[in-house]
């Protein structure tokens, strides 16, 4: 049940430099404009972020392929109500 | 099971009843005591949604409205809607009898969370409660809320998207509890291919439960701070968009037809095999459409919004997909008829709910291509052909498994038996009452009569009358199985732990089942459909 | 009340329970804050100039600074939840105070940022863009202060010495849930603030 290790701390403080970092970046190519680029790296490194406290912070590495299930369906079901509304408001 | 435990093991026999007292229900963590507040919750608002349909009909004996006003008629179809889908259909099955039944069939003590259940069983309770506040300002939208006018009417809406957010709340936290039941408090050897379909129904309607109510719950909040803050997604002036809060509605509405209709699915694959005698015919065909069925339901929710002006390609695809949810329903049927096929079939009030289940829902079924179909829609789209079709799939399909599962499960749930003759003249009542008032809207509506108007033109003043004749014999049909219930709880005969010689695990509990059901949890070696093929 | 007998018949059991029952539980927010998301990208490809102007006038260093806030409250809970693990429950009230504290901080943050849009006539009914902003913003405020309460319990319950390394449950899921609501603001902080 207990998966505290020694190396858990270094790997925490690895992912808090790195979404600190991360940040940053967002926040400086946000100065710069790209047009639709800056959306596209915006959400990218969002999604960077997003990746590193799921599967660090939350403990998803190493998790079961159950809770990988339940962790994964929403974004699916979230895909599917973003397409199919924009099947009708993008093409009315 | 031997005769000798119906002289009970513990105390008195009343198992988890013996407890008396308020507090004794008020907190209790037993899950079966929690289920038995639902069922009483939502068989009090089933009665009070009827009273306000019977009022509809009695408006609707003549073309002209009569005896109330235009609005007076408006709130009581808002009210029998919102108060039916609510707080009857949806949470009746899966958190009244789902609560009672699931750690039973599981062979578990309790459900995953104790207190959580609880918890959701005072979140309802609030909800309904802030519902009947919302009456001193009662609503006129119909149970769809829809924008704009819901955002401009003087009615109490905000009060009223309050409470279903509660009520939405409760559903959500009773969903995620069964996950993880099933997932983790299954009886050893309880493997999932010989859990009972009942389960597998109720697993499939959870997930809905847990994915779909979320979105409503923020649509309802965005709907109370469009009137409150005045923000505007759904308010064209502002620049917003009507038509997004038909899709975020019926993203949840169109799924949840399927929490209603599943769970009741789940029971008549229980009552089948019991009352023919017979194995299952179809186990994992019938397990794996229930989840199907909830996958599929979450792809056609355009469906309701043909009329809406949404784009054309939308139009298409939400019609064409619409059909596919065909083929796991039909499966189901298939599957059943096929276990009913050359059984020993005796002809007991559960079973008769279960026939009439499938009889109806077929016939509500076979209506749904009609409407999901492009074409047709568009000419039947709010006629009373659509009022037939949820009412031949709503009332027609999960209110008679419901009564088929209170008449089945009665004897375990409060140790009685009922009274079986009167059962049956309960329910030939119902089934004349039901079908003449509903299947003559299916004739009104294809002539052409629109849904939700005081008034109608004299042409379909026959079918209305029929209709309304048809709905005070449902209503007497109703009030005489009520009163069986009440004469069951009082004197009815005491009832062996397994009645219906059924295999599945609640029967081997007592009647009613000690608080924490089992003395020792049950080894599972075999699937509970051996019928007919061992000493059942 | 007497203890209920399901909940921890068997700790492993219990443990997993709780967690999937957490997973299920962040399942419907990712729903709830996606009918969020799914209005911000409908209105988005619908107005694209009244984004681009009305998102320059949110403050992006303060964004900025609450995300750093955010994170670092996230790291926080996770030396927190590790201390207790590793057998230093003692440690945990102080770890989860400096979250607690962080979280007041971004909501802080929060209300300056507010009271300067109220300030400026920029109200949730002034347009889409601030709709979407205020309700978004909003409705996840609401979750840092279910966060804060939480946490606060568990600190109860590790003074109270009801937490070790052999059960550390509540620490555990009340930790997923406050990185889930970090999460959710590190989607919130690009759409509005940065690329609108």
């Amino acid at each position: 049940m207990s998966h505290g290790s020694a190396g858990s701390r270094r790997i925490y403080y690895g992912v808090f430099a790195a979404l600190i970092t991360l940040t940053v970046v967002t926040v400086m190519v946000s100065y710069i404009d790209l047009g639709l680029l800056n959306v596209a790296v915006a959400l990218l490194i969002a999604s960077a972020k997003a990746s590193l406290v799921a599967l660090f912070f939350m403990h998803l590495k190493g998790e079961s392929g159950l809770v990988w299930g339940f962790a994964l369906v929403p974004i699916f079901f979230l895909a599917l109500i973003i397409f199919g509304t924009l099947l009708d408001t993008q093409l009315r | 099971m031997s005769a000798g435990e119906e002289s009970g093991i513990a105390g008195n026999g009343r198992g988890y009843l013996s407890e008396r007292g308020w507090r004794s229900w008020a907190f209790t963590l037993d899950h079966k005591r929690i289920g038995a507040m639902y069922l009483w919750s939502t068989i009090v608002f089933f009665l009070l949604g009827g009273v306000f349909a019977l009022l509809l009909r009695l408006e609707l004996l003549s073309p002209q409205a009569k005896y109330f006003s235009n609005h007076a008629y408006n709130v009581f179809f808002t009210l029998h809607g919102a108060m039916m889908i609510f707080l009857f259909v949806i949470p009746a099955i899966p958190s009244g009898l789902g609560n009672f039944l699931i750690p039973l069939h599981l062979g578990a003590k309790d459900v995953a969370f104790p207190r959580l259940n609880l918890a959701s069983y005072w979140i309802f309770a609030a909800g309904f409660l802030v519902i009947i506040g919302s009456l001193v300002a009662p609503m006129d939208t119909g149970w769809t809320f829809y924008t704009p006018y819901s955002a401009k009417t003087g009615a109490a809406v905000a009060t009223l998207s309050l409470g279903v957010f509660l009520i939405g709340m409760s559903s959500i936290l009773t969903g995620l509890n069964f996950i993880v039941t099933i997932h983790k408090l299954r009886a050893p050897g309880m493997t999932w291919h010989r859990l009972p379909l009942f389960i597998w129904s109720m697993y499939a309607t959870s997930i809905i439960q847990v994915v779909a109510t979320p979105v409503v719950g923020v649509t309802f909040l965005l709907l109370a701070a469009e009137r409150l803050l005045g923000v505007g997604f759904f308010d064209p002036s502002k620049g917003g968009d009507p038509v997004l809060f038909q899709h975020f509605f019926w993203f949840y509405s169109h799924p949840v037809v399927y929490v209603m209709i599943l769970p009741a699915m789940g029971i008549v694959s229980e009552v089948i095999p019991v009352f023919s005698r017979k194995p299952i015919f179809g186990y994992n065909a019938i397990a794996y459409s229930s989840l199907a069925i909830a996958f599929i339901g979450f792809l056609v929710w355009g469906h309701h919004m043909f009329t809406s002006g949404m784009s054309p390609l939308a139009n298409t695809i939400f019609s064409f997909l619409t059909f596919f949810v065909a083929v796991p329903t039909a499966v189901k049927v298939f599957n059943w008829i096929a276990t009913l096929y050359r059984g020993s079939i005796t002809f007991e009030s559960p079973m008769l709910y279960a026939l009439t289940f499938i009889f109806l829902f077929i016939i509500g079924g076979l209506t749904g291509p009609f409407l999901g179909a492009l074409a047709t829609n568009v000419q039947l789209h709010d006629t009373y052909f659509v009022v037939a079709h949820f009412h031949y799939t709503m009332m027609g399909g999960t209110v008679m498994g419901f009564f088929a599962g209170l008449h089945y499960w009665f004897p375990k749930m409060t140790g009685r038996m009922l009274n079986e003759k009167v059962a049956r003249v309960a329910w030939a009542l119902v089934f004349l009452g039901f079908n003449l008032t509903f299947f003559t809207m299916f004739i009104a509506g294809t002539r052409g009569m629109p849904r939700r108007y005081a008034e109608y033109i004299p042409k379909f003043h026959t079918e209305n009358v029929i209709s309304t004749v048809g709905s005070a014999i449902l209503a007497l049909g109703i009030l005489v199985m009520m009163w069986n219930f009440v004469q069951g709880l009082r004197k009815g005969a005491q009832a062996p732990s397994d009645p219906w010689r059924s295999l599945t695990l609640e029967w081997r509990a007592a009647s009613p089942p000690e608080t924490e059901n089992f003395h020792e949890i049950p080894q599972v070696a075999d699937w509970p459909y051996g019928y007919g093929t061992r000493k059942a | 009340m007497s203890e209920p007998a399901a909940e921890h018949h068997d700790p492993v059991v219990a443990f997993e329970s709780a967690k999937l029952g957490l997973w299920t539980f962040l399942a419907t927010e990712v729903l709830l804050f996606g009918a969020l998301f799914t209005a911000y990208i409908v209105f988005r490809l619908k107005y694209p100039d009244l984004f681009h102007a009305e998102h320059g006038k949110l403050n992006r260093v303060l964004g900025a600074v609450n995300t750093v806030v955010l994170i670092t409250s996230s790291l926080t809970v996770a030396l927190g939840i590790d201390a207790v693990k590793k057998g230093k429950a003692r440690l945990l009230p102080r770890y989860f105070g400096a979250t607690i504290l962080l979280a007041g901080v971004f909501l802080c943050v929060k209300y300056v940022e507010y009271t300067e849009k109220f300030h400026h006539g920029l109200f949730p009914s002034t347009n889409i863009f601030f709709s979407l902003y205020y309700m978004m913003t909003g409705i996840h405020g609401i979750h840092v202060l279910i966060g804060m309460g939480v946490l606060s319990y568990v600190v109860v319950l590790a003074r109270r010495g009801r937490l070790s390394e052999t059960y550390y449950t509540p620490a555990e899921m009340s930790g997923l849930y406050w990185h889930f609501v970090d999460l959710v603001w590190i989607y919130l902080f690009p759409l509005l603030y940065l690329i609108g």
